[in-house]
């Protein structure tokens, strides 16, 4: 049922800071809403200037400034760089879906009762153990090299498949119990009254449960697929040629890092808008708890 | 006599340590209207969540239409379809329309067609004055109208037997008439109710028959005259003087 209150959120856990206390966000003068700004913009000013004075004042300062931020390098590289990418955000989106799919399905799994589903719990659980214990770089040598190594008829040995392959295993582990803890955020009373319609336990996981759970964590699940989107660089360690195997041939190319400094941006510009749009939908969930069934 | 609606018998229920049920008899006719009343902690609750198989019994048997559904190896979701459960919280789905809370059992249990189903709902959505809430989510509803939604919903399985959980108790009482009124009339229709309620008021004019629960057993019942005017029992007296002295009566 919420706070309806005029109370300022900040104040609640103790980060009265805009505003002063006693004073909720909307009722700030004019006045001092102008000064407020301009505090934060001169702070933000002074911070920055002092870093980069310090440096640019660093005695090897010009070297550095060569081998990073080369101008004419940075302009050629980046259109192959961008070409590059392409492999990357074709990795993170196909094994994005299997990730979706596979952790609500682990989840699930992890959360069948009675004695009968004790072997399915038990290979959930450890799965989920497994594949967050083994650093990500690991399993994708691992797969990438063994598997193919093992020399089965029919088994592809293409660098990309066993890249998805792994991803999905790592992040499946991880997603999972984002959907776990999303599961179990919703009150038993909804699977009673579910179940009191002669809904099957299924039924009311499908119909019931997992939709109220997957709106709770839409959030969490947007920050795991931010970490993937970078994880994908990972899949060079087996040759495959995405943004960062493409960067280091460059940077052998013309001996100068800048490229990997291009890398750096490119990551920036597609991850900043997602990561705006899971704190918007932060804030939205916590405006209005529609899942506020208790 | 016919066969009754529902027959219990020696119906025990624990958790753990906690003996809540001990020993429940009881047997409910066709049409007729049970109200059970007690102090919280009775074992009112627990008693219908049982009936509903929502709670595993320890010991006892549960006979609905002279089929025991507490047997090994009972379908409980076909036994679940011929006894609705109302809830004191509602629990109506929050993420669905008022139509799809009404329409999601009797599509995929029932299996009626979309269209039969909506008919269904919406005629009983009409009948009890929801007519136009029927695409509202349940978060723009009052507790009154949640609750309405929620007797709806239940109904709309056609079940022969329906268990309502105090379900006034977390209403404003200025919302509390207009969901008894629906009951009330469910009761003029001929369904079979069984009622846990703190409402003594309605329960004296409704009920064909009040159970006094005490300490998880049936300590006294009766037809409301006497059990609100002449109770046999101490335990009755006591709890009944309580519930005047609370201005509840």
């Amino acid at each position: 049922m919420g706070f309806g209150g005029p109370i300022d959120r900040g104040e609640l856990i103790g980060l009265a800071g805009r505003g002063g206390p006693r004073r909720s966000r909307r009722r700030v003068p004019p006045g001092e809403a102008v000064r407020s700004t301009v505090t934060a913009l001169v702070s933000t000013v002074v911070v920055f200037g002092l870093i980069v004075v310090v440096v640019t004042s660093a005695p090897n300062w010009p070297e550095v400034q060569k081998a990073f931020f080369d101008g004419a390098i940075f302009a050629r590289s980046l259109p192959k760089l961008i070409d590059a990418f392409g492999t990357n955000v074709a990795l993170f989106l196909i094994a994005e879906a299997f990730i979706l799919g596979l952790g609500l399905v682990i989840a699930i799994f992890r959360g069948l009762p009675g004695p009968v589903f004790f072997p399915v719990r038990l290979l959930a659980t450890v799965y989920v153990d497994l594949f967050r214990a083994v650093p990500g770089i690991l399993i994708i040598y691992l797969l990438g090299f063994g598997i193919p190594g093992l020399g089965i008829a029919g088994v592809p040995n293409d660098v990309f498949f066993w890249g998805v392959v792994a991803l999905v295993l790592v992040y499946s582990a991880y997603v999972s119990e984002v959907y776990r803890a999303g599961i179990e955020s919703v009150h038993w009373s909804q699977e009673a009254a579910a179940r009191s319609l002669g809904l099957n336990r299924l039924q009311a996981l499908r119909y019931v449960i997992v939709p109220q759970a997957v709106r709770r964590v839409i959030p969490p699940l947007l920050n795991d697929f931010i970490g993937l989107q970078k994880d994908t660089v990972l899949v060079s360690v087996i040759g495959l040629v995405e943004i960062f195997r493409e960067g280091q041939i460059l940077k052998s190319a013309t001996f100068n890092f800048t490229p990997l400094l291009a890398i750096a941006l490119i990551f920036v510009v597609i991850t900043i808008p997602l990561a705006r749009l899971t704190d918007w939908l932060v804030a939205r969930d916590r405006g209005s708890q529609l899942g506020g069934a208790r | 006599m016919t066969r009754p609606a529902l027959h219990l018998e020696g119906v025990h229920k624990s958790f753990g340590a906690l003996e809540v049920l001990r020993g429940i008899d009881l047997e409910v006719a066709e049409h007729e209207v049970v109200c059970l009343i007690g102090s919280s902690g009775s074992g009112k609750s627990t008693l219908l969540r049982c009936i509903n198989l929502l709670e595993p019994i320890d010991a006892g048997r549960i006979v609905v239409e002279g089929d025991e559904i507490t047997a090994r190896g009972v379908d409980v979701n076909r036994i679940r379809r011929r006894i609705g459960i109302v809830f004191q919280a509602f629990n109506l789905f929050p993420h669905m329309s008022v139509l799809a809370n009404v329409t999601l059992a009797p599509r995929k249990v029932l299996g009626l067609s979309r269209d039969e189903a909506e008919a269904r709902a919406t005629e009983l959505l009409e009948r009890f004055g929801l007519a136009d809430k029927r695409l509202a989510y349940p978060d723009r509803l009052s507790g009154g109208q949640q609750q309405r939604v929620a007797i709806v919903r239940a109904l709309a399985m056609q079940p022969d037997l329906i268990l309502l959980d105090e379900v006034t108790s977390a209403l404003d009482p200025e919302l509390v008439a207009e969901v008894l009124n629906v009951i009330r009339e469910l009761a003029a229709g001929g369904m079979t109710m069984i009622i846990a309620t703190h409402e003594m008021g309605f329960a004296r004019d409704i009920a064909n028959r009040v159970c006094f629960l005490d300490a998880g057993q049936i300590l006294e019942e009766g037809p409301p005259a006497e059990m609100f005017s002449a109770p046999r029992e101490e335990r009755t007296r006591q709890f009944l003087q309580r519930v005047i002295d609370a201005g509840r009566l």
